[in-house]
């Protein structure tokens, strides 16, 4: 009987203590969610009182918005196109070539997804006074691009080791060069890859506020990330509603893409996988 | 660079009569492969660093007279530094920080969830994993937000303790640390999570059986078996999330903005104040130097730990 009784708690003790964190993490992030339907919303969750899109209306129809989107969304795919070529480039030789500073390049590589970008900042903010690139989409998006060029080369460095070189060898054979081999042969065989890493690429820079935050003042050339935080400064405290309907636009592409992301990335958080480099 | 093909266009199709030639042209195929990736490098992120390292000893400044003439000036920024009270506080903060944060936190509970959702329903499992991932997926602009609502004076949690007969708290002033601890735990769990779950599927369930038939009780399978298998992608997560963590500037700044007073004000933000805010971009750099080098310290463990071969 008591034997009995302790199975059953233990079958469903996992279960509650699951529900309970589930619940306490969602709290916060269903309040964006019924808030941004709710005309009336204030900073707690409550059923609301009508359902509306006016939120998400007004916020659409403001063209500063739209422009802080649409240098968002350039900014993060030029920076995403760029990581995606500069890298894919980069990884050929380090993943075909036995060179002989290979090892050392790859150890600096993977030492540079490591460093806090956050440190560098305050230099690099020096550095484009210098280079005259203060207030640059270009140059913020530059800086972005070797900011993810680390993680991108090592990992597109993997994905094309998996690529067979057989073959490449076959379409040497029949004329192609190393170029042609890269493109029509490697290039088609690592699109899972490539999407990947382009896809975290373009998340990464479009959820980045430091960067851009100091890199750019002029307010007509701020990316979504600055201007939500704005938003959230003028207003953030009176119009919970559009505030969480912003906020709700502005995550919609991390969201989607994650998702779309998933299916190249069902290995991708073994650790002790990846060590095999 | 230099280079020796394993294979080459060439040798693949004549092989071996004028190999320094082919050799020649892997070597240049390497260079202008190599060249876009080392000059954006170089110049965007190589460069910084070596800066920090020059103006970490320069009073470099926005406004005032040493904006016109920066000088040289030697271990100045670090002695000042070092007397700093507010330096010493915002140590002690991002110590706090890393260790509830991302060491004990993120860890904890992302092995907890792991360990947890092994072998449930899976639908359930997928629905618990959704909710944690959804935090993970949310930009950290907004999880500020999110945070910011919920903790605020008449937000979710007050309205939730009031139900049971508590009074409204002002969470953000009265507890600002836990809260921005709790907020960046909410966001970067996930991870640890996904990193735990990938690591317990790889441990054998003969090895767990055989230990159970010999009498060893849960506590022990999980402690003297489990622990120790997993033990290098728990040592490789942990240096993950601390890195991540020590870079955390804009969850803090956008719920708290370092404050009230110092209590929330961790390296990243103590940076930015005295660089942006103060216009001292010299002792801002300084700030910065340590703050790399403490990146620096844990990436090489992080190296040390991933034994990569290359």
């Amino acid at each position: 009987m008591m034997k009995r009784k302790s199975m059953k708690i233990e079958k469903v003790l996992p279960y509650s203590i699951l529900t309970v964190i589930g619940v306490l993490f969602l709290l916060p992030l269903l309040w964006v969610v019924i808030a941004s339907v709710d005309p009336n919303a204030n900073s707690s969750i409550k059923l609301p009182s009508a359902f509306t899109l006016d939120n998400f209306k007004s916020v659409i129809t403001d063209p500063v918005n739209i422009r802080a989107f649409i240098i968002g969304l350039l900014l993060s795919m030029g920076q995403g196109l760029l990581v995606v070529l500069v890298a894919g480039l980069a990884a050929y030789p380090l993943s075909r070539y036995q060179l002989r500073y290979k090892k050392p390049f790859m150890f600096t590589i993977l030492f540079m997804t490591s460093l806090p970008i956050t440190a560098v900042m305050v230099p690099v903010y020096q550095l484009f006074i210098y280079m005259k690139l203060q207030d640059s989409l270009w140059g913020t998006m530059f800086f972005l691009t070797a900011a993810g060029l680390p993680y991108a080369i090592w990992m597109l460095k993997n994905f094309m080791d998996a690529v067979p070189l057989e073959l490449e060898e076959s379409a040497w054979i029949d004329g192609a060069s190393v170029w042609q081999g890269l493109k029509r042969i490697v290039a088609p065989l690592m699109i899972p890859g490539i999407c990947t890493v382009g896809i975290f690429t373009f998340s990464g820079s479009w959820g980045n506020f430091f960067v851009p935050y100091i890199l750019i003042q002029t307010p007509e050339k701020l990316p979504a990330s600055v201007t939500i935080y704005q938003f959230f400064g003028n207003f953030g405290m009176v119009e919970y509603g559009k505030l969480a309907a912003f906020s709700i636009l502005y995550t919609f592409p991390a969201i989607v893409l994650y998702i779309f992301a998933q299916r190249f990335m069902s290995q991708g958080f073994s650790l002790g996988g990846a060590s095999k480099g | 660079m230099d280079a020796n093909p394993v294979i080459s266009p060439s040798t693949a199709v004549d092989g071996g009569s004028s190999s320094r030639k082919r050799q020649n042209r892997t070597v240049w195929a390497s260079i202008l492969f190599l060249l876009p990736a080392w000059l954006l490098l170089l110049v965007f992120f190589i460069g910084p660093i070596l800066l920090t390292f020059y103006f970490a000893f320069t009073n470099l400044s926005l406004t005032g007279s040493e904006a016109q003439a920066t000088q040289f000036i030697g271990f100045s920024n670090f002695m000042n530094m070092f007397q700093d009270p507010n330096f010493r506080i915002s140590v002690m903060k991002t110590v706090i920080y890393l260790l509830f944060s991302a060491i004990i936190g993120q860890q904890v509970l992302g092995f907890i969830l792991a360990l947890l959702m092994k072998e449930k329903n899976p639908a359930f499992r997928r629905v618990i994993g959704i909710i944690i991932i959804a935090g993970w997926v949310t930009p950290e602009i907004v999880v500020a937000f999110c945070w910011v609502a919920f903790l605020n004076d008449s937000g979710t949690l007050n309205a939730l303790l009031q139900q049971v007969g508590f009074k409204p708290i002002a969470w953000l002033f009265t507890f600002p640390m836990a809260s921005v601890i709790i907020a960046n735990i909410w966001h970067g769990t996930a991870f640890s999570m996904l990193v735990f779950q990938a690591a317990l599927d790889d441990v054998p369930k003969s090895i767990e059986e055989a230990a159970v038939v010999d009498g060893a009780s849960r506590f022990q399978v999980l402690y003297k078996i489990v622990l120790p298998m997993i033990k290098g992608s728990v040592v490789t997560n942990m240096i993950l999330v601390t890195l991540q963590t020590l870079g955390v500037f804009t969850l803090i700044y956008a719920m708290t903005g370092g404050g009230p007073g110092t209590a929330t004000q961790t390296l990243p933000i103590f940076m930015y104040n005295q660089a942006f805010v103060n216009y001292q971009l010299g002792y801002g750099t300084a700030i910065s130097l340590i703050l790399l080098l403490i990146g620096v310290i844990v990436s090489v463990l992080y190296l040390k730990s991933m034994k990569v071969k290359v």
